[in-house]
């Protein structure tokens, strides 16, 4: 993926406030209007316009080109570039934790082993098997 | 193969990404496994088709520890780190920094383990010295073309099932 320009520190800034949550979870619906916005919280329209502002420097949301209304949208790409790095992170420790699991297996067997000719050596000998 | 419960990453604080993940083993054994090299050379490797030819450690609080990783091309990378905090088998705390690249600073990494049942929870938590060097480690990541093939981990658990 091709990054957006938008600064992944100014994504995870963006991102770190509930409120500013709030809104992109209310954008992932469709576009809204600064007043459709700030009618969910308790807030005055300065105060979110002000959350809107750090959205939109983030990348994360746009203006519509009504005139009048000036509805806000979700901007996609750079909370894809902000998860996409958390996926390839989880991948190389997945693959990891899966190797750390083939070698916790190889030890316990081991340690059954042990264990098992430990065992041997203390139980008392049982009759001596037929040959078949 | 045991079947494992699914790896859960989250970032709590903006300078913070912790990893947990459980493993049906008893915690010594995990324990093991991330402190003896014998054993930590067999899984932590990263991208596919990279190897860990050199990994010491000096498991004390004061030591240190070094990995290097190599690839099939030759191209190597390394790590390391003084031990800050060492109880066997619960919690390990030690700080990282990659000696090639800026990866975001020296990190703090701290390990715990705990079990419950025969089965332990591993959860890592990597701190990074601020914001901004999380988010260079991130863009970093971003860049390193870490994406190579990932569905080889795919054929890894299918040859091991």
């Amino acid at each position: 993926m091709k990054p957006s320009g938008y600064s992944l520190n100014a994504t995870f800034a963006a991102l770190a406030d509930p409120t500013r949550r709030a809104i992109l979870v209310r954008l992932a619906n469709g576009a809204a209007t600064v007043t459709e916005l700030a009618a969910p919280f308790d807030m005055t329209q300065p105060a979110i316009s002000k959350h809107l502002k750090v959205l939109e420097r983030a990348g994360l949301i746009s203006r519509g080109r009504e005139a009048q209304r000036r509805p806000r949208k979700l901007e996609p790409r750079p909370l894809a570039e902000a998860t996409d790095w958390i996926e390839r992170y989880r991948r190389i420790w997945e693959a990891n934790f899966a190797r750390l699991d083939a070698v916790l297996q190889e030890l316990k067997s081991k340690e059954k082993k042990t264990v098992d000719a430990l065992l041997e050596d203390v139980k008392p000998k049982p009759k001596q098997r037929r040959s078949k | 193969m045991t079947p494992t419960a699914a790896m859960k990453i989250a970032t709590p604080t903006d300078r913070e990404v912790v990893m947990t993940r459980v493993f049906d083993a008893p915690r010594g054994m995990v324990f093991d496994a991330l402190t003896k090299p014998e054993l930590l050379k067999q899984w932590l490797l990263g991208p596919p088709g990279w190897t860990m030819p050199v990994c010491e450690i000096d498991l004390r609080v004061g030591g240190k520890y070094r990995y290097v990783w190599q690839n099939a091309e030759g191209r190597s990378m390394g790590m390391g780190g003084t031990f800050q905090e060492i109880t066997r088998p619960s919690r390990i705390v030690a700080t990282e920094v990659y000696e090639e690249y800026w990866t975001g600073g020296e990190t703090l990494v701290t390990t715990e383990l705990v079990e419950t049942r025969s089965k332990t929870t591993l959860s890592t938590t990597v701190r990074y010295a601020s914001r901004e060097a999380r988010d260079a480690a991130i863009k970093m990541g971003a860049t390193k073309g870490l994406e190579a093939s990932y569905n080889r981990l795919d054929q890894l658990l299918a040859t091991q099932n």
